[in-house]
């Protein structure tokens, strides 16, 4: 590191005024010259991460034959509702919607209570086997879907749940639930344990220190959590893919892959269709974001 | 003496009412966990126990309808290693992960270091297009790129030609597989890169300002800083978001069924993808398990490293 040379300007006084004032313009702009390319550049990145999903929204508001041509059309100008209006229209949508509500609905709901109670012994007590356990949750990860929808399959052929939603809720819970217990037990631990201990001290019994105190503190989390949960379970494509055969029981996801058949891609409805399916999950996750962005990774640097 | 006497089986029933309480203590939390560790042992345990079950047998559809499979020992896996196609698919696993585990990280770093000497508003429109990205589902986000890519209306050709890199028109992207993991790797990328970035510059944003400053004042340029001074601080974050990375990239299977019109062609085949088309297409459930074994056993590795991290950084606790 000796070997590099200083670079930070070493304070010197300056013989004269004005050269000293010409060197800090000169700095000054020096300075401003890179603000100004590093602003460009984080522009440039902009742009390239930003413009597929504008390209989506864009595609999915221009009418046919600005879609069908070789130049493209940077804007939706004129802009359509048709392609929104044929991908309602089309088999099953409102089916699929409602299917994969449904599948949502159970699994958050169920995921989200059993991992609760998990959380709540995994946070709150010392026992043996709780690191053992911890590593059976981190351990889940290690289990590609592709590679556990095959016993799966076979399993729920013998009790005859393929193509029922049961089954796909219950398939579901292989990557939601360790998620969510991971994610749940994090948020728990983020609330002290004195705080409950001394609504305990001051006359509260273990459940009420538990309903008053922790419940709500952890109420931000629980909601963050099920959110993930929801999100999770309503991107998910290929356990539906492989379950759900009829167009009446798809999920939404297996859905969108109804707009390419032989002939080609309906490149419009389709784009309005994955504008459809993306919406609930753009707001929600722009909803936790902050909340569930180090879930996974929490705690690794302590400055 | 006598008050002693008569002081003891006060004492010992005292101790036994509060050991009552103890056990009842004791046992609430694996009372809590119960729902959980069922759960997980029927949809996980069970599953996982059957795949590796499955691998030593010969399950077709007959044995599919007959719901009993026949037990053939190690044929599976004498089958898949002797089989040229499974090691150019492994082969192509592990340089397909390789590839995509670099790029996110590198990029993602980049983007992170970037973002941090961002002015306020441009920060602000870059972390929000991050965060529009990272919510994108992955199957939407295949259905853009593959629209992007489409070989006639496309607007990725377009610009290409545009821009003179040669002639794109009706380029067809996925007529060589090299070309065609390319675009794949870009949804992968694309969609992998918000996360590693967040998390990185919310690292970034912890390391004291006055270790950098003192290594500025040392004379030390701005690479440098950041090989000394940055990276090991962050390590613990590195390691984490590559084993993550690792374990996403190499069971990666929805980018290419979906961008292939589910149909794609052993040239595109990853361990996921031939695991399912030996069992879900050809039928041959034994082969497809002893794959998936062998990349289960695989992924093992790689998340013994998150594991170790996690514990080391004390989030196992």
């Amino acid at each position: 590191m000796s070997s590099v040379a200083p670079i930070a300007p070493v304070p010197v006084a300056p013989t004269t005024a004005r050269p000293a004032a010409v060197a800090r313009r000169r700095l000054r702009r020096g300075h401003v010259a890179r603000r100004v390319g590093i602003n460009l550049l984080g522009l440039a990145v902009f742009t390239v991460m930003i413009f597929p999903v504008y390209w989506m929204v864009a595609t999915a508001f221009k009418p046919g034959r600005n879609i069908q041509d070789y130049k493209p059309h940077w804007f939706p100008a004129p802009a359509t509702l048709s392609n929104f209006t044929n991908a309602v229209h089309r088999p099953y949508f409102w089916t699929d919607v409602k299917n994969s509500l449904i599948i949502v609905s159970f699994v958050v709901v169920l995921s989200l209570t059993v991992a609760f109670l998990a959380a709540l012994a995994l946070s709150r007590f010392r026992f043996y086997g709780r690191t053992a356990f911890i590593f059976l949750i981190l351990g889940t990860l290690m289990v590609p879907l592709a590679a556990l929808i095959i016993p799966l399959y076979i399993t729920l052929s013998r009790v005859h749940l393929i193509n029922t939603l049961t089954g796909v809720i219950a398939m579901y819970m292989t990557f939601v639930l360790p998620f969510s217990v991971w994610t749940l037990q994090g948020f728990m631990r983020g609330v002290p344990r004195e705080l409950e201990e001394a609504a305990m001290v001051d006359g509260s019994t273990r459940f009420g220190a538990f309903v008053r105190i922790l419940l709500p503190l952890v109420a931000p989390g629980l909601v963050a959590t099920s959110i993930f949960a929801f999100i999770q379970a309503w991107n998910e494509f290929i356990i539906a893919y492989v379950f759900l055969h009829d167009g009446s029981k798809q999920t939404i996801t297996v859905w969108l892959a109804s707009f390419t058949n032989l002939h080609g891609t309906d490149w419009g409805p389709l784009m309005a269709g994955a504008t459809l399916t993306a919406l609930p999950v753009v707001v929600f996750f722009v909803l936790i974001q902050r909340r569930i962005a180090f879930g996974l990774t929490a705690g690794a640097v302590r400055g | 003496m006598a008050v002693a006497e008569s002081e003891f089986p006060l004492v010992s029933r005292r101790r036994r009412r509060l050991s009552g309480r103890r056990v009842a203590s004791a046992l609430a939390p694996y009372a809590l966990l119960a729902p959980a560790a069922a759960i997980i042992g029927a949809v996980l345990g069970y599953p996982l126990y059957l795949l590796v079950r499955l691998s030593f047998e010969k399950y077709g559809l007959f044995e599919l309808v007959r719901h009993h499979g026949t037990w053939v020992g190690l044929g599976n896996y004498r089958k898949i290693f002797h089989d040229s196609q499974f090691w150019h698919v492994v082969l192509r696993t592990v340089v397909f992960t390789a590839v995509n585990v670099t790029l996110t990280m590198v990029l993602g770093t980049a983007i992170a270091l970037l973002i941090a000497r961002l002015g306020r508003f441009m920060r602000l429109l870059l972390t929000t297009a991050l965060v529009l990205v990272w919510a994108t589902p992955v199957v939407v986000a295949v259905n853009i790129w593959r629209w992007m890519v489409d070989y006639e209306f496309g607007v990725a050709n377009w610009t290409l030609t545009k821009l003179h890199f040669g002639n794109f028109v009706h380029h067809d992207w996925f007529a060589s597989s090299l070309s065609g993991f390319g675009v794949i790797t870009a949804v992968i990328v694309w969609g992998a890169i918000p996360f590693v970035a967040i998390t990185v510059y919310a690292g970034l944003s912890q390391v004291p300002q006055e270790l950098i400053e003192a290594a500025q004042i040392d004379g030390a340029r701005a690479w440098n800083v950041f090989r000394e001074v940055t990276l090991p601080l962050l390590k613990p974050i590195f390691i984490i978001l590559a084993s993550l990375s690792i374990i996403w990239d190499f069971q990666v299977f929805n980018q290419v069924w979906i961008m292939l019109g589910e149909r794609p062609s052993p040239d595109y085949y990853l361990m996921s993808i031939y695991a399912f088309v030996e069992s879900f297409r050809i039928n041959e459930y034994g082969l497809g398990s002893a794959i998936a074994v062998v990349m289960v056993a695989m992924m093992m590795v790689a998340t013994l490293v998150y594991i170790r991290q996690m514990v080391k950084t004390g989030e196992v606790r």
